[in-house]
């Protein structure tokens, strides 16, 4: 009797404690990271919150504690991004479309998704340092127009490879069905794969605007910083990545307080995109056939 | 009859489902038992209770009692890893290690550090793969990879396995609907010699199968069992009108 | 499995003498159909002229300076003085190693740790929880890392790993502390560490799943505990997809700017010590791109950094993405 009774001192069971125990500990240690993170940005950003913060651009002697706020930042930075995911847009829905309609799991289809996760992984800097070639090359000098497209080429592969995870989940039946029936293959992605895409593209969008309104390298070369709202797309922008890093390195306190508070701003902009964006694609999913 | 497994009042749930409805059976001991029925009664989830593999299934519950000699196996201070040591599994499709022959027979034994030396250890696999009727064919190349072998011999090489640990109980999951006749054949004539020293629970939808290995016949149609009894009972004289129709092939 | 299945559909759908006979229209639709691929096909070539693009201009750009000067020079020379000419992008190259290997070290067990938990251990709750959580990290920007970093992490590798380290590891080389300011390499690493730490877990998390359950079950048949399962089952099938994950990860590390630039403390000297202020080649770009054009060779010299970086970067990523691809292609096959 009692044969099989738990001998909770035996050296594997000791060993399964303890691994459980770690990797419990483990999972705490990253999930208080990111509580950590949020509660320090909180903590040092509210203090430095106000309303002339968000709806003021930076008046005269600004940089040395005296008022303003940042609103060209915070507008330039929602130019940069929307700007940025809406010309990545334009090309990577067509890719998605591609992939899926024409290559499929083919041998090309896995180099274009290759290389997608290659310029996924190129560090933005490298995008800023390539953007500075291209603007010499051009004539271009920092603006507006130069930050968006250095966001387009950093957002373009984070949009199309969410698309693209989207739609391939998308059952084959239907898309048989329609080309059964008769439509070519552009017709089926058209009609088919839009409607289909639609969770996909929404979720697209909102990664794509929230990697690039957080991207700092890659503007700090082609965008520039003024303490203008940009009125042209040649004009130079200022951005909230920039303005939180500039006020940081200001030797007066109060600037830097409020770069603990652009920060914050920042913060919430990137975690609303981000919440959206689970929120809507869970809600949108429940449209489409699975 | 000498119950090796008794089953008493057991229960469970797929979620909300109910997919095993107030089973009390006994499992005879050092015979061949088989659970058979229609597809989707039940039989496999019944089978899985028994080494607790049940709980690996996200979303279940279950109620009741499974005693081995006697024992609660779902008791709150059993150690699962001793059930399922006593309890051995032949699965559906044969499983083996991603190691070679030889490593997959010593798995178990080294998991509980059941032998002293490397030649213990070759001395039981030599042994295991002899029961298993497996020694002739692979001696000469017991390091190659266990995968390099036919399917109907990986099954044998899960036997020997399973054996290997000292297990008191096999339960056989259709543990040769994935294999040929010949194959079939062989793992069937080991499980009859086999049962002289272990209790053996078999789960099958074919009924031929059934009537060639069966001392103890348990019938279930959905998540009920319908009726129990001894091999020769059960298949010349079913009481239940439901086990006839089985048998008559009507279901 | 049925991946396969749908790519063989392709080919017999797609051929047009397969198909019935048409509808009148059906040659304009067809020719517009095959329109719209070649302008879709040029599109999908982008990414790949792309990466060709951005290291064939770097390398234009880098040109003048990698002819003027021997490799030797820039490359193991620790002098970097641009208005005397003198490029010598050691230090550089040594910090931005030091800080890489630093965040990838601190990141690696606790990654394997949670990523073993949430696909071997978790209920399905701690993993929907997990998951947006992971998301959420992977979402902040790195400014807002820095941001943590200079605000929790400097002060905290000041005030309590300096001085443990004092205490208990001064023998040690590369733990002495020289110059006590909290900034430097190991701030750097920390930050980098939990900056990298959702990519890595998710692709780990990935690479567990492609192990059958099949094996899994087999070790537990024969009474093996959970632990022994992964270490003698799955770790050693899944081993491959792990070092790729974190060479993936360091690519990633080798290449962040802001984070690191705020709390790494910027001296251009060829680091001794985690606890030493280091200057890696980000920061390096980052901070000198104003003057770049003020001063001869100096933006060509900046931009062979942003060349060495990227070519590292390649190779790393394209590496471990082989590996990572293989292995759940694996999955899809079985």
């Amino acid at each position: 009797m009692g044969f099989l009774k738990k001998k909770r001192w035996q050296r594997r069971h000791l060993v399964e404690t303890f691994m459980k125990f770690i990797m419990r500990f483990s999972l705490v240690i990253v999930a208080g990271s990111l509580g950590l993170i949020l509660w320090i940005v909180v903590v040092r950003g509210t203090p430095a919150l106000s309303l002339d913060m968000v709806t003021k651009i930076p008046e005269g002697g600004y940089y040395m504690g005296k008022g303003g706020g940042i609103l060209n930042a915070i507008l330039g930075s929602l130019y940069l991004a929307s700007g940025g995911t809406l010309l990545a847009m334009i090309f990577s829905v067509p890719i998605a479309m591609y992939l899926k309609t024409y290559l499929g799991d083919s041998k090309w289809g896995y180099y274009v998704r290759l290389s997608l996760d290659v310029l996924w992984g190129i560090p933005s800097i490298v995008y800023g340092a390539f953007g500075f070639t291209l603007m010499i090359a051009l004539g271009l000098r920092a603006s507006l127009l130069a930050g968006i497209i250095i966001l387009a080429l950093i957002e373009l592969p984070i949009m199309t490879r969410a698309m693209d995870e989207v739609i391939r989940r998308m059952p084959i039946d239907l898309e048989h069905a329609a080309l059964a029936l008769g439509s070519t293959k552009f017709e089926v992605a058209l009609r088919v794969v839009t409607r289909q895409m639609l969770p996909g593209i929404t979720t697209a969008i909102l990664l794509g605007f929230g990697r690039g309104i957080g991207d700092a390298a890659s503007v700090l070369f082609t965008a520039g910083y003024t303490d203008r709202i940009p009125t042209s797309l040649m004009r130079p922008t200022a951005s909230l990545p920039l303005a939180v890093f500039f006020q940081l390195g200001s030797p007066y306190p109060e600037v830097q307080q409020r770069g603990y508070a652009a920060a914050l701003i920042l913060t919430i902009i990137v975690l609303a995109v981000s919440l959206g964006s689970r929120w809507l694609s869970a809600r949108l999913n429940k449209y489409t056939i699975k | 009859m000498d119950a090796h497994i008794q089953v008493k009042n057991l229960n469970v749930y797929y979620s909300k489902q109910q997919a095993l409805k107030n089973i009390n059976i006994e499992i005879p001991k050092n015979q061949i038992t088989v659970i058979m029925g229609p597809s989707g009664c039940g039989k496999t989830t019944l089978l899985k209770t028994f080494n607790r593999f049940l709980e690996l299934t996200g979303g279940t519950q279950l109620t009741g009692e499974v005693l081995v000699d006697g024992q609660n196996i779902y008791d709150r201070d059993v150690d699962v890893t001793e059930v399922r040591k006593v309890v051995g599994l032949l699965a559906q499709r044969p499983s083996p290690l991603p190691m070679s022959i030889y490593d997959n027979v010593v798995y178990g034994m080294n998991i509980h550090r059941m032998k002293k030396d490397r030649k213990e250890y070759k001395a039981a696999v030599r042994h295991y793969l002899e029961i298993a009727g497996l020694w002739d064919e692979v001696h000469k190349r017991l390091h190659d990879p266990a995968t390099s072998l036919s399917i109907g011999q990986q099954q044998r090489l899960c036997l020997a396995r399973g054996l290997a640990v000292e297990p008191e109980i096999i339960l056989g999951d259709e543990p040769t609907s994935a294999l040929d006749p010949i194959s079939s054949q062989n793992i069937e004539s080991r499980l009859i010699e086999l049962k002289k020293q272990y209790t053996t629970v078999i789960v099958t939808h074919t009924l031929r199968q059934a009537k060639r290995l069966a001392d103890y016949v348990i019938y279930m149609y959905l998540g009920e069992v319908i009726e129990a009894g001894s091999a020769r009972e059960v298949f010349n004289d079913p009481q239940h009108e439901r086990t006839r129709a089985y048998l008559e092939g009507q279901i | 499995m049925t991946q396969q299945n749908q790519s063989v559909n392709y080919e017999t759908i797609t051929k047009p003498e397969g198909r019935h006979a048409r509808p009148s229209g059906a040659a304009h639709r067809r020719r517009l159909d095959q329109n719209v691929r070649r302008t879709f096909l040029v599109v999908t070539l982008l990414p790949i002229l792309l990466i060709s693009i951005v290291t064939i201009s770097l390398i234009v750009r880098s040109w003048p300076i990698l002819s003027a000067y021997p490799l030797k020079d820039l490359f193991l020379g620790t002098i970097w003085r641009p208005d005397k000419g003198l490029f010598g992008f050691y230090p550089y190259i040594v910090a931005t190693f030091w800080v890489t290997a630093v965040g990838v070290l601190l990141a690696t067990p606790p990654c394997i740790l949670v990523s073993i938990y949430l696909s071997e251990y978790a209920h399905l709750l701690t993993r929907t929880i997990a998951k947006p959580i992971l998301d959420l990290l992977a979402a902040i920007p790195p400014v807002v890392y820095g941001v943590w970093g200079l605000v929790a992490i400097v002060p905290f590798v000041d005030k309590v790993l300096a001085p443990f380290s004092e205490r208990w590891l001064s023998s040690v080389s590369i733990f002495k502390v020289n110059q006590p300011t909290g900034f430097g390499i190991l701030a750097a690493g920390i930050v980098l560490a939990v900056m990298i730490a959702p990519l890595i877990i998710s692709v780990m998390y990935e690479i567990f799943s492609t192990v059958p359950n099949d094996l899994r079950h087999a070790s537990l048949a024969v009474g093996a505990t959970q632990w022994q399962t992964i270490r003698t089952v799955v770790l050693p099938q899944v081993a491959p997809g792990i070092i790729a994950a974190l060479v993936l990860g360091a690519s990633r590390a080798l290449g962040e700017t802001i984070a690191v630039l705020i709390v790494v403390g910027n001296v251009p000297k060829v680091p001794t010590s985690i606890f030493d202020a280091a200057y890696p080649l980000p920061a390096l770009i980052a901070n000198n791109y104003g003057d770049m054009m003020s001063i001869p060779l100096y933006d060509s010299a900046l931009l062979s950094a942003a060349l060495v970086l990227l070519i590292v970067i390649l190779i790393f990523n394209i590496l471990s993405m082989l590996v990572i691809q293989r292995m759940l292609r694996r999955k899809w096959a079985s």
